[in-house]
């Protein structure tokens, strides 16, 4: 029996089925389509009513001031008062420390210990349980044993049994403002890292064989394999997490929170995360934390878009 | 059923529960207060948690007592965990617009409370039939909770500070239970002697972060006459010699004399939990203090005993006070404020009943004979039937509270705007604590720049 394919029927009806051609498709494509839309449904509604609104609303609430009940409109005043807050500067030179140290530390060390396990041979898998452990432990948990056990300021404490060892001078650590930042990045890697470290090792076993094997044949040692081959090879991938983690550190809070109880000495460990919390939840002033919200989600945007078209570019 | 079939049905069926969980967020709920049954209704929050069994089975017991001499009201008892002692969690659920139709505050959460324009005015309400012993409650109370001549809360508890001393590490020291330090430098004295006779030991202890900091020093500068805001409360008062000899005092004990321990930025579990642990010689606090070392912390009543806040010369000037009440959420029914209120006289204030059931508390882990809250005024009926009630049912030593009751100093309340301004002070107790180099005069100075500007800019 023939077969009288679609488009050969709309020609013997002639140039009016041509409307009706187009409608069916689109009816059966949007009936094909159906399921994927109402799945589609279920993120959109779940982004928007757990993302982009808060967001609208923290915009919103950020322009606006409740005070008994009633909400007005205040155009830049919470953005103004925020500023002026004594705590502002800090919080954000802090917080920019932070990150920058993070970066440096926290970004640096996985990377060199994934190299580091790639290149053993044996108890490949022990290794990689034991550098991801820490990353299960729940955050709050770590930080308090680094709290009480790795930066008790007395000597009992477990990094200064350590130096007093080493005969090297002990440290107050979170009570020291000099130290406080460090100290932080310290315990906020040695909590993270197990992630980037399993990431970078996915990466690094990507990297073909032969373009060791000929740099070794042209001499090279692993300093120049690591420069010359692994860093070129995982560029992407590095680029890639260097973004998360400067959004992810900007937004430092928990380590502050528990390790230093909030500000540190004399402001030391204060973040903008920090100063948001206590604006909202400490002094009444909801619309004053949203402020302060909005000003890091415009310099994280900022900052994302910028880095993303620098490396885009380069790419 | 086949594939496409059965995807379009999950499909729909998606879509289906996504519609209803809008439609059930948007639909109100019957809002005349009432049951099925005609019952009038009240959510109330603060039940006790899991963890505190007796405390919970004291309150389930005393609804249930409560539901059967008054059968037309149904009490929905709500725990919100740690909402009740934790500001964050409050503020979450103010902001909410969660918060139950009665609810727990502090008596410095009236300003965030009525700003957020939750509270209800239950002026009217509020007499002998409601409350039989409204008349007795301690006017100074009443007021707390009252904002332009109307009244938004009913006052539950309150708390008046003093020096609480650990009789076990006194005696060690040398130094005469009975007769704890009445003057500062009488305190930095006891504190030498105990960290000398208890090495790890700190002879007093104190706060300087998470806001307790600023709490605790805004206590020091009462018992010294000052404050840390001007009279019209528009400007910082605390950089002057009252608050440079507040911050002296420490930095001699911490530096000077090493005897406040080498851990600090230290908060109120932090503290408690050092004391609990026969870690701390002194520290100011409320008598509760001592029962959250012993029911939060595993520490020993009879280690504790408590004096009234020192002064810098002789008796100290004023001490700070607190406290908590309950609120009422705007819409409710007028049987609904009656009943909230008929629950609140039976489990906070009546003598013999809820939180002054004391032959109940007795044999129970909570201390029965500690000097507060002293929610009844001076020589009201009220306060004598509960006193007499405390007394006779005391499992406490009640001589280790002896001093402090018998010589009560002029409370003074928290000053206005009290968190952002202790997340300053904070700062000035921190570094008089961490840096052995501190300039008090430079904290002083900065702290009080900080405050300015925090009200100025009106936050």
């Amino acid at each position: 029996m023939a077969i009288i394919a679609p488009d050969s029927l709309n020609k013997i009806k002639g140039t009016n089925a041509a409307p009706e051609k187009t409608r069916g498709k689109r009816s059966r494509r949007l009936q094909d389509n159906l399921t994927g839309y109402a799945f589609l449904a279920g993120a959109v509604f779940c982004f928007a009513l757990f993302s982009w609104f808060p967001m609208i609303r923290g915009i919103v609430m950020s322009f606006q001031r409740t005070r008994r009940g009633v909400t007005t409109w205040v155009g830049w005043d919470n953005y103004i008062r925020i500023v002026h807050d004594p705590s502002f500067w800090t919080a954000w030179k802090n917080t920019f420390y932070f990150t920058v140290l993070a970066l440096i530390v926290g970004y640096a060390v996985p990377f060199f210990v994934a190299i580091l396990l790639n290149e053993f041979r044996h108890a490949k898998g022990y290794l990689r349980v034991l550098v991801y452990l820490p990353v299960m432990l729940p955050p709050a948990s770590a930080l308090f044993l680094f709290k009480y056990y790795a930066y008790d300021p007395s000597e009992a404490g477990l990094f200064n049994a350590v130096l007093k060892f080493l005969h090297l001078p002990t440290s107050e650590w979170m009570q020291s403002p000099g130290m406080t930042i460090p100290a932080m990045v310290i315990a906020s890697t040695w909590m993270n890292m197990g992630g980037a470290v399993l990431i970078y090792l996915a990466a690094l076993q990507n990297i073909p064989g032969e373009l060791y094997e000929a740099a070794e044949l042209d001499g090279a040692g692993i300093w120049r394999r690591i420069t010359n081959v692994t860093i070129p090879q995982t560029r992407l991938i590095l680029a890639l997490l260097a973004m998360l983690q400067i959004v992810a550190t900007m937004q430092l809070f928990i380590e502050p929170l528990i390790l230093a109880n909030g500000a540190g000495t004399q402001d030391s460990a204060t973040s903008v995360a920090y100063l948001i919390y206590q604006h909202g939840f400490f002094q009444n002033d909801l619309n004053g934390a949203a402020a302060l919200g909005v000003i890091m989600l415009i310099v994280l945007a900022a900052f994302s878009a910028v880095y993303v078209r620098l490396t885009t570019k380069k790419d | 059923m086949s594939v496409p079939q059965y995807r379009k049905v999950a499909a729909l069926a998606l879509v289906t529960g996504l519609g209803l969980s809008l439609a059930a967020c948007s639909t109100k709920g019957d809002d005349s207060g009432k049951d099925a049954a005609g019952k009038t209704t009240i959510t109330v929050d603060c039940q006790p948690v899991g963890a505190q069994k007796e405390l919970l089975q004291n309150w389930n017991a005393d609804v249930a007592a409560f539901e059967k001499d008054n059968p037309d009201i149904t009490i929905k008892s709500v725990s919100v965990g740690e909402q009740c002692n934790n500001p964050p969690d409050f503020t979450a659920r103010l902001a909410g617009g969660t918060m139950t139709d009665v609810f727990y505050g502090y008596m410095t959460d009236l300003q965030q409370v009525l700003d957020s324009g939750q509270a209800m005015d239950i002026t009217q309400y509020l007499n002998k039939d409601t409350i039989p012993t409204w008349d007795s409650v301690d006017p100074a109370l009443k007021e707390v909770f009252t904002d332009a001549g109307k009244v938004y809360a009913v006052p539950v508890k309150n708390y008046s500070m003093g020096l609480v001393y650990n009789k076990t590490l006194f005696q060690k020291a040398g130094l005469d239970v009975n007769n704890p330090p009445k003057t500062w430098p009488e305190v930095r004295d006891a504190a030498k002697k105990i960290a000398t006779a208890a090495p790890g030991v700190a002879g007093y202890a104190d706060y300087s972060a998470g806001n307790t900091g600023g709490w605790h020093f805004t206590a020091e500068m009462y018992s010294l006459g000052g404050g840390v805001l001007s009279e019209d409360g528009k400007k910082a008062d605390f950089n002057n010699p009252m608050g440079k000899q507040v911050l002296q005092n420490l930095k001699d004990m911490r530096y000077g004399d090493n005897s406040m321990g080498t851990r600090q930025l230290l908060q109120w579990g932090d503290l408690l939990t050092n004391a609990a642990a026969g870690k701390v010689g002194m520290f100011i606090g409320a008598p509760d203090t001592t029962q959250a070392i012993v029911s939060q912390f595993q520490g020993k009543y009879e280690d504790w005993a408590m004096g009234p806040l020192p002064g810098q010369d002789g008796a100290a000037k004023g001490t700070l006070g607190g406290g908590e009440g309950y609120f009422f959420k705007k819409g409710l029914t007028e049987d609904q404020v009656k009943a909230g209120l008929k629950w609140i006289a039976y489990e906070k204030l009546t003598p013999g009943k809820g939180q002054f059931d004391y032959v109940r508390a007795k044999p129970q882990n909570y201390p029965v004979g500690l000097p507060q809250p002293l929610l009844f005024a001076n020589g009201s009926a009220a306060q004598k039937q509960e006193l007499d009630l405390r007394k006779a049912n005391a499992n406490v030593d009640t001589s280790n509270y002896a001093l402090f009751e018998n010589n009560p100093i002029p409370i003074r309340g928290e000053p206005k705007n009290a968190q952002a301004i202790y997340a300053v002070l904070d700062g000035a107790m921190s570094g008089v604590l961490t840096k052995p180099d501190a300039n008090i005069d430079e904290l002083l100075k900065t702290a009080d720049t900080k405050v300015n500007q925090l009200l100025a800019a009106g936050s």
